[in-house]
């Protein structure tokens, strides 16, 4: 390998390294504000100079320079000081120097960098430029006198969001950000913007003005949002969570977060059950947590397991599942279901994971989607697909309803019957598959979540079969979950067993009377309207559908309260921590089914989290294993689904509303606005 | 230069090229690749401008994005980065005032006293009848004939106070305009007589 010496210190590199990153190699941090590792390279900041021996004597600029083999590189001299000092004069002309009211302060990079390397004044006495604020949706505030012109979210929006509304209008003096006629950005990954924006010139509208970053109290944990389980970082104040922000995970998120993780918060202290109910003269009122204890122990004296059932719901933890189906067993019932929306899935591990891994669709070079909008399913996932279009070489094809993924998908067809066709090789796109050295599919809840998901899942696995998605060293075999819950759900076994009855069932029977005590863990989506004439028990953090039909309400902790584990769709079990105490009454879940089952007389043999995790572990020994996926296992697709009928109707999909997933999100003003904005935009389209 | 932005009034109506213009645009869109249109943004916005009277709109720049596969904040900026394209109403004369260093040295302040009193008191708005317009722009690269301007496509050389009047007021009449030097020399030879060359043998010589 080449090497080069930067202040003496002599490198290794890669050809085609730039001097910024042989730089970094030998530790030498160089100050930028418009070069990003995963943007394109603009070079237009300038704050990166460097000297270079025996180059033109002048500064260069070392993210925009390829280093050469035996260069000698300089980050310490006096010339690179003064270039420094005069870059940073220079941005500083026409920043305004209101830190104080700024929410970038204390997490700003011209404000830290000026420190760094600037100089202590100014010789600059003319006015300063002034520039209007540009409109940018509900999400983004923009203090556009702020903005130094570094074009990382211009670079964002395009390269990695995929939507190309975002440019730098006019010249010179005169340059201004802006959207294409001040729209807001249509991108689920729009926020990301205010973390790249090196000053304060984009930042978050929800977040304005109401907390520094000196004052929070940061906790790492898992987002719940989707089942791509993004690693986050929850900045709480006190009792009050203050905002969600992305962190490093190279394998899932990089470094990105969709909208609906970011601006949540606001939904977690809203609608909240913080007291125990229970319905009185057909009226809930506020109880204790015995009175509430005793009034579903009165109702259960004398029930038949058979006529209990429970439903897990999108946002239920793994120990909260776990604990429910032992009380469950207790009780003698088999009527348990993780999932929601009435699919089949379950069996062995493989056959319901995002098995090629978020980071493996890098190597994909064919991709077949069904039934599923990755985009609103799940962003980073589609942000992924996107990154390895950019690159080239991709084809994608997509069996389910239109939709705009920000790269090209050729429409195969709506439903069931194109996927026979790729099934049996009569496609032309199932051979590109075949030709494909790394096909694979993935295939969502809109496909599987309806009374033939089985023979569905079955002749995906077919397709799968016959393209040769499965073989030594790669799994293209996908199913992509929009439910943080749904594969801890599986791999616990939380499904009806051969004689149990399933979501679809149970809902069925708490109509016609053979189920009589429904338990809600958090299961709000499901049609409530079933249960009118069963009990119904639900658990959970927000007053929702769920709780609606409750003749009992146990509130519960929400994710950013509770030490939970969390399984994502690739089978990637990671933890997630408590940020903040549970308001009022509302206990962690898991302690909630612990406390019933006592005085049920059928206690769970745990007394702490660390106790249940033991059990949990010896039972579900994968559950140990943190932040690790499953690679390499088989999968013997001619045992995936069930063979059989198809409705010929077409796929629908399973989100119709981005921002409206779930109770958390339905309590969120933010989201709500969102929604607004987003839906009525897209009717405005529809319509003209 | 101030900040370029689209004009509030937009046209509802959508914009498309005339006949002759989508012909020669299918023409020149032969010299690019497939996937490469974009690079011919700059002249598509030229001829929309003169087809639409000397100004780019909205509906032309949604146009162009479509016909050039290309996003239309990217013709937006484009349209705002030169000056060159004009994005609010000009008159059916636009008038060009350059007043860098050496058309201002001779003289321009009064071109645009010319302007400001024959036209309109500011910059970029049009007269009372509609007909003109008016803009100060940087140097035009006619500096030997200074004071100069543009109307339309011709330059006006070696202007003065009267001089400038005039062309104004045929102008506003509809009467025929000499383009070029107004003071009869012949592009930009000495104002006097030969200082240099006058010897013919040596241009003579010179040819040989």
């Amino acid at each position: 390998m080449p090497t080069a010496t930067v202040d003496g210190i002599e490198v290794e590199f890669e050809l085609g390294a730039t001097v910024l990153q042989v730089c970094e190699l030998a530790g030498k941090e160089i100050p930028r504000f418009c070069y990003h590792e995963r943007l394109s390279v603009a070079g237009n900041c300038r704050m990166c100079l460097v000297q270079i021996e025996g180059g033109p004597p002048k500064p260069a600029a070392s993210c925009a320079m390829p280093c050469a083999p035996d260069m000698k590189i300089h980050t310490d001299t006096p010339m690179v000081k003064k270039a420094r000092e005069g870059v940073l004069e220079f941005l500083l002309i026409n920043h305004p120097l209101d830190c104080p009211i700024c929410d970038q302060g204390g997490e700003c990079d011209l404000q830290d960098q000026a420190m760094a390397y600037g100089v202590d004044h100014t010789r600059f006495e003319e006015n300063k430029r002034a520039v209007d604020d540009k409109n940018m949706g509900p999400l983004i505030k923009t203090i556009m006198t702020r903005c130094i012109h570094c074009t990382r979210c211009v670079r964002f929006s395009t390269e990695i969001a995929g939507v190309t509304d975002m440019g730098l209008a006019g010249r010179g003096e005169n340059a201004e950000i802006t959207t294409y006629l001040e729209k807001a950005l249509d991108s689920e990954l729009s926020g990301n913007v205010i973390d790249l924006c090196p000053v304060g010139a984009l930042t978050s509208r929800p977040y304005a003005f109401t907390a520094r970053p000196w004052e929070l109290r940061k906790t790492e944990s898992i987002d719940v949002m989707d089942a791509v389980g993004s690693n986050i970082r929850i900045d709480a104040r006190g009792r009050e969570v203050m905002r969600v922000l992305p962190r490093l995970h190279e394998d899932i998120n990089e470094e990105w977060i969709s909208d609906k993780t970011r601006y949540i918060w606001d939904g977690l202290k809203r609608q909240r059950l913080d007291k125990p109910y229970v319905k009185k003269d057909g009226k809930l009122q506020p109880v204790s947590w015995d009175e509430a204890f005793d009034a579903i122990a009165a109702r259960l004296k004398g029930v038949d397991g058979k006529k209990i059932a429970a439903i897990a719901g999108d946002l239920a933890d793994t120990e909260a599942m776990y604990a429910l189906k032992g009380l469950m067993a207790n009780l003698g019932s088999a009527n348990l279901d993780c999932r929601q929306n009435g699919s089949s899935l379950g069996g062995e591990r493989s056959s319901y994971l995002f098995n090629t891994t978020i980071a493996g669709i890098e190597e994909a070079d064919a991709i077949l989607l069904i039934g599923t909008n990755p985009r609103t399913e799940a962003p980073l996932i589609n942000a992924r697909i996107r990154k390895r279009w950019l690159e080239g070489g991709l084809k994608v094809a997509n069996i389910g309803p239109v939709a705009d993924l920000t790269y090209d998908v050729a429409q195969l067809g709506a439903g069931p019957e194109t996927l026979s066709t790729v099934a049996s090789g009569a496609s032309d796109f199932a051979k590109v598959l075949k030709g494909a050295e790394r096909p694979m599919l993935i295939i969502g809840q809109g496909a599987l979540a309806r009374a033939d998901g089985a023979a569905i899942l079955a002749e995906a696995a077919k397709v799968a079969e016959t393209t040769g998605m499965v073989k030594d060293g790669w799994n293209g075999f996908n199913v992509l979950h929009t439910a943080a819950a749904t594969v801890a759900g599986l791999d616990l076994g939380f499904v009806p067993g051969q004689v149990g009855k399933g979501t679809r069932d149970i809902l069925t029977g708490a109509m016609g009377g053979e189920i009589e005590v429904v338990y809600l863990l958090g299961a709000d989506e499901i049609d409530t309207g079933a249960l009118d004439k069963a009990f119904v028990i639900y658990q959970g953090s927000h007053g929702d559908a769920g709780a609606h039909a409750a003749d009992v309400i146990l509130p519960g902790a929400a994710y950013t309260e509770k030490n939970a584990l969390w399984v994502s769709t690739e089978g990637r079990v990671q933890a997630g921590r408590r940020a903040v105490f549970a308001p009022g009454d509302a206990k962690e879940d898991w302690a909630i089914l612990r406390a019933l089952s006592a005085q049920l007389g059928k206690t769970l043999p745990y007394d702490s989290l660390g106790e249940l995790r033991t059990k949990l572990f010896a039972d579900h020994p994968h559950m140990a294993e943190l932040d690790t996926v499953q690679t390499g296992a088989s999968l013997d697709l001619s045992k995936v689904g069930k063979a059989g009928e198809m409705d010929g109707s077409a796929f629908r999909l399973a989100i119709s509303d981005f921002y409206l997933t779930n109770p958390i999100a339905r309590a969120s003003a933010i989201m709500a606005e969102c929604s607004a904005l987003f839906d009525g935009r897209r009717q405005e389209e529809a319509a003209g | 230069m101030a900040v370029r932005r689209l004009s509030p009034n937009q046209p509802k109506e959508p914009f498309e090229f005339s006949e002759e213009n989508l012909a020669w645009a299918k023409e020149q869109l032969k010299k690019f690749p497939e996937g490469r249109e974009q690079s011919a943004v700059i002249p598509f916005l030229w001829r929309a401008q003169n087809q639409n009277g000397g100004h780019v709109t909205q509906p032309i720049i949604n146009y162009l994005a479509d016909m050039l596969n290309m996003a239309e904040i990217r013709v937006y900026e484009v349209a705002t980065f030169y000056t060159m394209f004009n994005l609010a109403p000009v008159g059916e004369h636009l008038v060009q005032v350059c007043t860098t260093t050496p058309c201002w040295l001779r003289g321009s302040d009064e071109i645009v006293k010319v302007c400001k009193s024959k036209i309109a008191e500011k910059q970029q708005t049009l007269s009372e009848d509609g007909k003109f317009s008016w803009m100060e722009v940087e140097c035009l690269g006619a500096c030997a004939n200074a004071p100069m301007i543009q109307i339309g496509d011709d330059y006006f050389e070696d202007l003065d106070e009267k001089s400038m009047e005039e062309i104004l007021d045929r102008l506003a009449k509809g009467e025929e305009v000499k383009p070029g030097s107004q003071t009869g020399r012949t592009s930009s030879e000495p104002v006097g007589e030969l200082t240099s060359l006058t010897d013919p043998e040596v241009i003579q010589g010179g040819a040989k």
